[in-house]
């Protein structure tokens, strides 16, 4: 079952993410797959992330197919312009590639060249708003047709606890109308905040129209939470959480990260309109089988999966 | 007050027939182009991408964001407001929020922008508005779902099919 019709049948999915190697061999993928294949409906395959150099997206794609992963190509406008970015579109729809999602990116002041130059020639908003026009118009941002055109689910990001709040589902809102389909979060520790903010996403039905995915992660050493608190921007780490973490000593701090990871999902699962979770947990993939396990979202030997919180026996949806 | 301008602003015959005076002489136009410059980087820290979304954006520019953000705020805004790439200032889609939130004009941030045409950096978005060159700069969400992000005026360009 693919991802798109993971979420078209209404059930809980779960997607990872993994950081392709610095080199030349797509090996590391392939061990990397070993921790997730049974466990997720796809696995986002990021694009320099953090603006630092790393085996292109559509490759670690390809890649993770070749392992038996289903990749999310991610897609982001620092490094291409609008020529490149609809180029690449067309090769990996070509290729197999079929999820793809689309963001913004970091500035390359953050990377292993921050003296490179920054394109940015398209954003978030406008780079979907030319794929859908790809594949649903068959035609390029130029106005030339296109024959035949990609075929692609697309995907957005969303950070619900960066400023200005009161503007956050909106821009969501504008992704959907660019052609988003499903969304993944930044990291999710306050789940109260983002209880608020999924409020104004239903007020606005975006619930409705894309399928939302918060992102968990977990958390394995204090320096690690001190980071995620102090050092990545719009991530809000609440006080409580903060707390519990440092109050194991340092060698259970991974465990409890992974245990509160579980329960971090199963509270978002209960919540109208999410239809699944994010791992990011690039890095700790062999921590993603512990924590589904835990949060009781499991995969029987037919694939289907069943989730202790929202799905009965039959699989269906429990809503 | 820059709203008000606005409405004064509006394209109309005046306006039209001035700035096609003003297009046709090179020496008006740099003129005219200067004192756009001066004007709109004194008042709004104005880039001169020669297509002016400040209507719709409270009156602060997006040019002003590192990333150029046409659309909104990128995911990496500080809790308190900061941009993420130069934490010494202020986000340009904070600022653009609670300035045209406290005009009542919060629901001009929906709305979704094509991508700018490059070749028009440097030019006076004055005369490309009187002119008709900005039209379809930007649509709403309804308008988006029909169109595609192709700006009407890219016909110029003679795209061959």
């Amino acid at each position: 079952m693919s991802l798109r019709e993971r979420l078209a049948s209404g059930g809980f999915a779960v997607t990872a993410e993994i950081s392709p190697p610095r080199g030349a061999s797509t090996d590391p993928i392939a061990k990397l797959a070993e921790h997730l294949r049974d466990w997720v409906d796809a696995v986002n395959i990021t694009d320099n992330q953090g603006s630092n150099v790393r085996l292109s997206s559509w490759a670690g794609s390809l890649a993770a197919m070749a392992a038996g992963l289903e990749p999310v190509m991610q897609m982001t406008c620092r490094d291409r312009n609008r020529i490149a970015l609809q180029s690449d579109l067309l090769g990996a729809s070509a290729l197999g590639i079929r999820n793809v999602l689309v963001m913004t990116g970091d500035h390359p002041k953050f990377g292993d060249h921050p003296g490179a130059k920054p394109v940015f020639d398209l954003d978030s908003v406008q780079l979907l708003w030319t794929l859908r026009t790809m594949r649903d118009e068959h035609m390029l941002l130029s106005g030339r047709t296109l024959n035949p055109p990609p075929d692609c689910f697309l995907g957005a990001v969303e950070n619900p606890s960066a400023p200005p709040l009161p503007f956050r589902a909106e821009r969501l809102g504008k992704k959907v109308a660019a052609g988003a389909q499903f969304v993944q979060t930044q990291f999710v520790f306050d789940v109260a905040a983002f209880g608020e903010w999924m409020a104004q996403v239903r007020d606005i039905g975006l619930h409705e129209q894309c399928y939302i995915l918060p992102g968990v992660g977990a958390v394995r050493s204090r320096r690690a939470l001190d980071f995620m608190r102090d050092k990545v921007p719009g991530v809000h780490v609440p006080d409580d959480v903060y707390r519990r973490l440092r109050a194991v000593p340092e060698d259970q701090i991974a465990k409890e990260g992974a245990r509160l990871a579980a329960q971090t999902v199963q509270r978002l699962a209960e919540i109208e309109g999410v239809a699944g979770v994010h791992l990011l947990v690039a890095g700790n993939e062999q921590a993603v089988a512990g924590i589904l396990d835990e949060a009781g979202v499991r995969t029987n030997k037919a694939g289907v999966r069943t989730n202790g919180v929202r799905t009965n026996e039959a699989g269906e949806h429990g809503r | 007050m820059a709203y008000r301008l606005q409405r004064v602003l509006r394209p109309n015959a005046g306006w039209n027939r001035l700035s096609a005076g003003v297009q046709a002489s090179a020496a008006a136009r740099r003129l005219f182009t200067g004192a756009e410059r001066q004007t709109k980087q004194e008042l709004f820290g104005c880039r001169m991408c020669g297509q002016c979304a400040l209507p719709v954006t409270g009156y602060v520019c997006p040019m002003g964001c590192p990333k150029e953000l046409r659309n909104g705020p990128c995911g990496g805004v500080g809790a308190d407001g900061s941009c993420e790439v130069y934490p010494e200032l202020r986000c340009v889609w904070v600022e653009a929020y609670e300035r045209a939130a406290s005009q009542g004009r919060a629901a001009d941030l929906r709305l979704l922008h094509r991508p700018i045409d490059n070749r028009r950096w440097g030019e006076s978005s004055w005369l490309n508005y009187w002119q008709g060159r900005d039209e379809g700069l930007w649509v709403d969400a309804a308008g988006a779902a029909k169109e595609g992000p192709r700006q009407a005026n890219d016909g110029e360009d003679k795209v061959q099919q």
